[in-house]
């Protein structure tokens, strides 16, 4: 089994976790900019993040054999913060790396006007750079945030081909299908989304154009659960074929749309980067 | 050593570089979206002696800015693109001004950034800067080969401080790597 999580925040986890998901047969991941526990106040903040997750984080990943890649963004609930917003100025950099693959994670928070605009302005970046963008729905005010973010969608000009619609649930999912956008599911222990009920939702709506992960971040979480959605599609009868489809083929062919996806190095490759393995212990 | 006149013979007939650099004569600031994007513009593949296609036209475009621009190159570069700025400080009219840079990637943890930093640029480096980057090669087990002026550098103070180390690494059941352990030898002879 081979598995691309689409939607992990690596930043926060461990060298273990890295271990366990290249065991458990994850090769590639995506790694959206998105809020830490802890708000930022300043932009330099977040351009030394920025930095890590297309730096520093990929490096680590390469030690485990997974390739790693970014989306890069200011997200919805720091967009409110008039300290941070500048970043919005220094977004073009990151935008034109080599491993940024979207514009993400984008969207609403508490659908404020400063939210609004920072939607929009990103939208508007996606658009510039030719990157697919990422889009949050919020936890608070599920459904409205949904269709507001699907308006604002179709407002911008963009392909929705090009936008996935992230943490969706049993409520939200029809109006993204009916949007035409890529219908994304965060797998969580105990609330966005399980194995189970995500199994239902592939037999009812199908695994084209939907992209499941497992949203691992410094919260409760498991980088673990797209595996376990994958055995649960087994076990509900699903084909192996299906499970490639859902959790390898679809990611790709998503993030592909950026033209910068490079996914040619793990196949079968080692664990190895310039000749070098650091994994018996760097620093 | 390759030069950047060698360099840009080398890039001659690659239409989309020329435009650009062109373009950056004019308008400096335009590098901030040109370099990242040079391996997807200007291609990837062997150019010459140890250069890719991308290293040289990165090099080419920050000979193209003033130099006071590649220290924010640098700074908002990905890993690659900070690789290809270390590589090209030695061709660059820039004195010794780029040393923090230096610096910078040898705080890092990455293996690349450190061994880039230990190109012949290192010169510019002082005798106890250099000393740590070269423990820290050992360290991180980046091959020692890899250092510029490697054995010229080598004095009896670096010397005293792999064999600490080696002193740690034993009391450990630790091996030292054979590269570290030549050092030492060739340290104790002198």
């Amino acid at each position: 089994m081979r598995i691309f999580d689409p939607h992990i925040h690596m930043t926060s986890r461990t060298t273990d976790d890295y271990q366990r998901m290249a065991d458990a047969g994850v090769r590639a991941v995506v790694e959206p900019a998105f809020w830490l526990g802890q708000p930022r106040t300043n932009p330099g903040s977040f351009t030394d993040y920025f930095d890590s997750i297309i730096g520093w984080e990929p490096f680590r990943a390469s030690q485990f054999g997974i390739r790693h890649h970014a989306t890069i963004a200011l997200n919805p609930k720091e967009a409110n913060d008039p300290r941070c917003r500048p970043v919005l100025d220094l977004l073009p950099r990151y935008l034109a790396k080599d491993g940024v693959v979207a514009v993400g994670e984008i969207g609403y928070d508490s659908m404020t006007p400063a939210e609004d605009e920072a939607f929009s302005a990103q939208l508007a970046l996606a658009l510039d750079h030719d990157l697919p963008a990422l889009v949050h729905t919020p936890h608070r005010d599920k459904a409205r945030g949904t269709q507001r973010s699907i308006d604002v969608i179709k407002e911008s000009g963009i392909d929705p081909g090009r936008v996935a619609l992230d943490h969706l649930n049993e409520v939200t999912v029809d109006a993204a299908r009916d949007a035409g956008v890529w219908i994304g599911f965060s797998i969580y222990p105990d609330t966005k989304m399980s194995p189970d009920r995500m199994v239902e939702i592939l037999r009812k709506h199908g695994t084209e154009r939907v992209l499941v992960n497992s949203a691992a971040d410094w919260g409760k979480s498991d980088p673990l659960l797209t595996v376990r959605t994958a055995e649960a599609m087994l076990a509900g009868g699903f084909s192996a074929e299906d499970v490639d489809q859902l959790l390898w083929q679809n990611p790709v062919a998503f993030y592909s749309q950026s033209g910068r996806l490079d996914l040619s190095d793990v196949d079968g490759a080692e664990a190895t980067f310039a000749g070098n393995s650091i994994l018996r212990g760097g620093s | 050593m390759t030069t950047l006149d060698d360099l840009h013979a080398k890039l001659d007939g690659n239409e989309r570089l020329a435009a650009d650099l062109k373009r950056v004569n004019g308008d400096p600031g335009a590098v901030a979206a040109l370099f990242p994007a040079a391996g997807r513009k200007y291609g990837r593949e062997p150019l010459t002696d140890g250069w890719s296609t991308d290293e040289a036209a990165r090099a080419l475009l920050l000979a193209a800015v003033p130099p006071e621009q590649v220290g924010d190159i640098y700074r908002y570069g990905d890993t690659a693109e900070k690789l290809a700025v270390l590589k090209a400080l030695p061709l660059l009219p820039i004195g010794p001004s780029a040393v923090p840079l230096l610096e910078d990637a040898l705080r890092t943890n990455d293996t690349r950034l450190v061994e880039a930093a230990l190109g012949p640029y290192s010169d510019h480096l002082d005798q106890e800067a250099w000393r740590q980057a070269v423990l820290k090669c050992v360290f991180m087990g980046v091959a020692l080969n890899k250092i510029n002026r490697l054995s010229e550098r080598a004095d009896p103070e670096l010397g005293a401080m792999l064999r600490a180390f080696a002193d740690e690494r034993h009391a450990a059941g630790r091996d030292m790597p054979p590269d570290a352990l030549a050092l030492l030898d060739q340290l104790k002879e002198a």
